[in-house]
């Protein structure tokens, strides 16, 4: 017997951008069998790594071995007759098309959609994926989205599987059922690569890893016998960042509270809201957890003002501000940071001084409807110096700005308007470690300094790091807020799908009736 | 009354071909996520190119509209290379192309403008045409309007049952996701927008050989933009598109025949009838988003860069 | 099939020669077309861009062929920064002038010098009521407002039609579809004797000065760009999109209507079918060549104003159809598009 070749190999594999250097020089080798994970923070060359495997990038140098034979895998459609598949991030589905239908795009055969969604039951009742062939994708949750791509790639008989932050998208719960398919699979033989940056989950599943930092393998590593600190530091060169939340000492007062809102979405395959009640108190941080598609966005929506609903639904400070838009809830002191920083919290092609406008030409930056963009300038300067926001200064456009550094300034652009209420949604959301501290404690800051802050997040460990209590907001309904300590991931878990009693939140309502 | 509606009737379909085959080609191109609103433009060049043809081969519409069909598709793939493959506006792009195809229409047209072409006859179809009413207006008609039934039923069917439809749908809703499965968009918009310029070009050629039949510059008179608001009223179905476009020529023909319905408007308010019919129908439709926004291919009028 | 890669960062020099490389490859593809007619090229540009440059009349011509161009412009610039694509500045123009013709014909005879302002005034009204039209039908029915002010393009001149075959013909015009020339007190006077330049150019030019400061200093103005760039931000910050789409179309419908004012109160001096050559649809070629900026539309008028007059030339000593001015315009502005593309992208550099 001669030594085992690896199922796939990439040498030297080099990957530039115009603007950064998305792979250098990365090497990685996977056996048939082996679940290998590819670990690295945002913005470390992961995906491009993985895309270029998939075809779907071409690399400017470097080989590819599959079986030990060089391989030149020119689009995504020839790396799976490769039996390359790959499960992405932000899913290649189509919504307007049933599962069968999606499933019928990528497989090279005859068109028959009937026999095909036998097929697509056989498979995914056979590894524990159940799904329905006729359901339209936008009638799905976001896991069972994840299911007909995995399922999409089975269909294909995969040699090698890639996955995408794969867990981003599910409950506590339904990660340990992916990860029973996923040993189903490397049981049978099929090489996985698993991409993400959450230590714990590389070290219950995977068998080896290659952590990459800035482009470049910084090492490999069998997790199992690894500790998360020395993970953490091969990821990202140091200790991970705690935050410090000290005891609010100030005066006890409910700065925002909802009672019974319904809202229809805007959005044709949206989730609707029903009968949301919630309340926060000065000095406080509610967190909100559930998976993105579960009423997420138009809760935020309704929060902020960007959609307005019945007058008396929402009350900021005993006023009722429902009714008002954002601009006009914004005056009132409830500010707003959006999870798309380019497009929605900041113009991409503006400056920042330009931007410090959008939300905060109220502190006396017009004048007879005319800008006083001096003004603009040093608020935008200000805020670029207190916070931290590297960049070249307050000119550059808001577009050139890492993720990290752009949410700094909307984040402060937000807190210099010296709000009473903040809605914050994913704030550290593709932000590097690094950033994504210090985010988290401009914001315990500021609730300590007496403001009430909502936080929406789909990270749990975000959620219970720096939240006083959480609630759980799953197809359009919100739990009860639970006291940090007096819960756990288990049962967040658990209400993220869907599964708390009726009467808990109806008691809410009517509790708040009653104080009413 | 009664009198009047048979030719009422029979004028309608003919009227609507031009609607039925520029649309149709409209709303494969925006099934792709391609808004083109250079329709007027390819139907002017489609127009004098299906004239010119006829007139110099003395074959009639038989050499006029494959000619219009070709120039139309040419005419389309200016846009395409601007609009698609530099991912330039597509609504401002759509736009030079109507500015350019007037003129360039007007231009080789000059020569043309005295010339007239025989035209078709009808092709009676033996016993159905003898049905009353029904029979002079279905079956009685020139093979044109045969043809732009065939060509409804043929997209009809391609969009809805063969994975060539499903693919259509695909790209136009998301890119992005075509893209990452490994479809080539850019090519697969390529086609359907030469496609909706053959279609729009073949349009223009029945007006200038069939329907009127002579060469007058701008002759589609804003039939190509009742094409494209036409497409939004179908809610991008050809089966409306088809109803929708009678509905047009019902209207464009009955301006024609108001006076012996007794109807007493002047004349050019009369011509103004189309026009703001299109404003209305784009009206009742657009007034509840939801309609529109559960069947609007999602890319649509969306730079696509892959 | 993929030609182009994203920049690292927008190139600022790109936004203001694109418009140069934009009228040089117009230029080319101009040469290959009077080639390919066996016209001689340098002969034919000669005539069509240099001739109407050589006489002081043909200055004088260029001014007034400007003068509308640029106005127009300005407004519709207004609304493309926001997103709002006013196609139909041709049928706003044209009520502008039907609604200020009315009044010149009937103050016909009057001696007061309310006269003009009057047209002015009902000019202004008529186009912003046109523009108005479609905006209430976005804001309320949600209808596109690109194919509903194109739409009511064609209703317009439908409208001028009739008027002035119908109540406004001139009795005495022999039946041509026409009204009466208006009188002198009516007219915008003359400027230079012996051109056709008049005082309607003021309007003109404090549109510049005005849509300038409006550009360089409102808040309105940044609350536009904001919609044109960013929905979704503009929704965030709290700004009215209604307010957005009403400013937008009345502005333009306005700036349109005055240039129709200028049109029959001015070189026309009577209301009949050939009031606009296209000005309305040229004015967006000009809002785009002059990159939205109030100084730049001043130049792109100018140069599409060359176009007009080049294609009047080229009619008459070339013997070729006036259409060629319509497919410079067309040229003219995909070239342009094509070029702005390489403000934010460049040629891929690798496969």
């Amino acid at each position: 017997m001669t030594t085992p070749v690896p199922r796939l190999e990439l040498l030297n594999i080099t990957k530039r951008y115009p603007s950064i250097v998305a792979c250098s020089e990365v090497n990685l080798s996977v056996m048939p069998g082996e679940i290998h994970a590819v670990l690295g923070e945002n913005g470390a060359g992961k995906s491009t790594l993985m895309k270029v495997i998939y075809g779907a990038v071409r690399a400017e140098s470097g080989t590819i071995l599959l079986n030990g034979h060089e391989v030149n895998i020119a689009n995504p459609a020839q790396a799976r007759r490769l039996g390359i598949g790959m499960v992405f991030q932000h899913f290649s589905l189509f919504e307007t098309l049933t599962v069968v239908e999606n499933i019928s795009l990528v497989l090279d055969e005859p068109f028959n959609l009937p026999a095909l969604a036998v097929r697509v039951k056989a498979v995914s009742e056979r590894y524990g994926l159940p799904l329905d062939p006729n359901r339209m994708v936008h009638s799905l949750s976001v896991g069972e989205r994840q299911r007909v791509e995995i399922v999409r790639c089975l269909l294909q008989y995969p040699k090698v599987l890639i996955l995408d932050e794969p867990t981003s998208v599910l409950t506590p719960q339904a990660v340990q059922k992916l990860f029973e398919t996923l040993r189903q699979l490397a049981s049978e033989g099929v090489s996985i690569l698993y991409i993400s940056h959450k230590l714990h989950e590389i070290q219950v599943l995977c068998d080896s890893a290659t952590i990459l930092r800035h482009g470049k393998v910084t090492g490999t590593a069998i997790p199992s016998k690894e500790t998360p600190a020395s993970l953490a530091r091969m990821m990202i060169g140091r200790e991970l960042p705690v935050c410090q939340a000290p005891i609010y000492e100030g005066e006890q007062r409910t700065v925002l509270t909802v009672e019974g809102l319904n809202l229809v979405s805007d959005d044709p395959f949206g989730t609707n809201l029903e009968n949301i009640s919630l309340s926060v108190n000065a000095g406080e941080i509610l967190g909100i957890a559930g998976i993105s598609g579960n009423g997420q966005a138009e809760l935020m929506a309704a929060l902020s003002g960007e959609t307005t609903v019945e007058k008396h639904a929402i009350h900021l400070e005993g006023k009722a501000v429902g009714h008002l838009n954002a601009g006009q809830r914004r005056n009132k002191g409830l500010v707003f940071v959006p999870e798309e920083r380019l497009g929605r919290g900041a113009v991409p092609p503006f400056s920042l001084s330009h931007n410090a406008l959008l939300t905060a030409h109220r502190q006396g930056m017009k004048n007879w409807g005319l800008v006083r963009y001096s003004k603009a300038r040093e608020f935008a300067d200000k805020c670029v110096a207190r916070f931290d926001v590297r960049c070249g200064g307050s000119g550059d456009d808001a577009r050139s700005l890492s993720g990290g550094n752009l949410q700094k300034f909307i984040v402060g652009r937000e807190i210099m308007l010296k709000p009473k209420v903040m809605i914050v949604a994913q704030p550290t959301w593709g932000v590097d470690v690094g950033a994504s501290a210090v985010l988290r404690q401009a914001l315990l800051d500021l609730s300590r300094n007496g403001v009430g802050i909502v936080l929406i997040s789909e990270e749990l460990e975000e959620l219970f790091e720096i939240s006083d209590r959480i609630a759980v907001l799953a197809q359009g309904r919100l739990s009860s807020a639970q006291p940090r300590g007096a819960t756990s991931a288990e049962s967040v878990g658990m209400k993220m799908s869907g599964l708390f009693d009726e009467t808990e939140t109806a008691n809410l309502a009517e509790a708040s009736h009653a104080l009413a | 009354m009664i009198e009047h509606l048979t030719p009422i009737l029979v004028g309608t379909l003919a009227a609507a071909t031009p609607l039925v085959f520029a649309g149709l080609g409209e709303l494969v191109a925006e099934r792709t996520g391609v808004i083109n609103l250079g329709v007027e433009g390819m139907m002017l060049v489609g127009a004098i190119a299906g004239f010119a043809a006829a007139a110099e081969t003395g074959y009639g519409a038989a050499a006029g509209l494959p000619a219009g069909a070709l120039a139309g598709a040419a005419t389309a793939m200016i846009f395409a290379f601007f609009a698609l493959s530099l991912a330039a506006n597509q609504a401002a792009c759509g736009l030079a192309l109507t500015i350019f195809g007037i003129g360039l229409s007007a231009f080789i047209g000059q020569s043309y403008v005295s010339y007239s072409l025989p035209g078709l006859k009808p092709i009676a179809i033996p016993l159905l045409s003898d049905i009353p009413l029904l029979g002079p207006v279905l079956f009685t008609q020139d093979a044109v309007v045969y043809l732009s039934i065939v060509a409804y039923a043929g997209v009809a069917w391609t969009l809805t049952k063969t994975r060539l439809g499903l693919l259509l749908k695909a790209v136009g809703e998301s890119p992005e996701s075509a893209h990452a499965i490994g479809y080539p968009v850019i090519l697969i918009r390529f086609g359907a927008v030469a496609f909706g310029g053959a279609m729009a070009g073949m349009a223009g050629a029945y007006l200038s050989t069939v329907y009127t039949p002579l060469w007058v510059q701008n002759m589609s008179a804003g039939r190509g933009w009742i094409a494209v608001a036409l497409v939004v009223f179908a809610t991008w179905k050809p089966t409306r598109l088809l109803l929708g476009a009678y509905l047009f020529g019902f209207v464009t023909i009955l301006q024609f025949h108001a006076q012996g319905l007794g109807l007493v408007l002047p004349v050019q308010l009369l011509a103004a009838l189309p026009y703001l019919a299109t404003i209305i129908v784009l009206v009742v439709i657009s007034r509840d988003r939801k309609v529109l926004q559960n069947n609007l291919p999602a890319s649509l009028g969306k730079p696509f860069l892959p | 099939m993929h030609l182009l890669e994203p920049r690292a960062r927008p190139s600022k020099l790109m936004r203001w020669t694109a418009p140069l490389i934009a009228i040089v490859a117009t230029l080319l593809a101009g040469s290959f077309l009077f080639w390919s007619l066996g016209k001689p090229v340098l002969a034919s540009f000669q005539v069509f861009f240099i001739q109407p440059m050589t006489s002081s009349y043909g200055w004088s011509e260029l001014l007034i062929k400007a003068c509308p161009l640029i106005l127009i412009a300005q407004g519709l610039a207004i609304g493309f920064k926001a997103r709002i694509y006013n196609i139909g500045a041709e049928g706003q123009l044209i009520v502008g002038a039907l609604a200020g013709g009315g009044v010149a014909i009937y103050m016909e005879g009057s001696d007061s010098s309310w006269v003009i302002p009057a047209i002015v005034l009902a000019g202004a009204l008529g186009g912003a009521a046109w523009g108005a039209l479609p905006a209430w039908l976005r804001t309320r029915f949600n209808a596109q407002e690109t194919l509903t002010t194109l739409m009511l393009s064609y209703v317009a001149s439908f409208i001028l039609s009739y008027m002035v075959h119908g109540p406004w013909r001139d009795p005495e015009g022999m039946n041509f579809p026409q009204s009466i020339m208006f009188s002198d007190n009516a007219l915008f006077a003359i400027l230079l004797e012996g051109s056709r330049v008049n005082t309607s150019i003021y309007i003109t030019g404090f549109a510049v000065l005005a849509f300038w400061l409006f550009n360089a200093r409102s808040f309105m103005h940044f609350k536009l760009e904001v919609g044109g760039h960013a929905p979704a931000a503009s929704r965030y910050a709290g700004f009215s999109s209604r307010q957005t789409v009403w400013f937008s179309l009345v502005v333009s419908g306005m700036t349109a209507g005055l240039a129709g004012i200028g049109e029959v109160a001015g070189p026309v001096g009577q209301l009949n079918l050939n009031i606009s050559p296209g000005y309305g649809f040229a004015a967006i070629i000009v809002a785009y060549l002059g990159r939205l900026h109030a100084l730049g539309i001043v130049l792109a008028g100018f140069l599409m104003a060359l176009i007009y007059l080049g294609g009047e030339a080229a009619q008459v000593s070339l013997q070729m159809p006036f259409a060629i001015t319509g497919i410079f315009q067309g040229m003219l502005l995909f070239f342009l598009l094509g070029s702005d593309v390489f403000i934010d992208n460049r040629l891929r550099r690798s496969a």
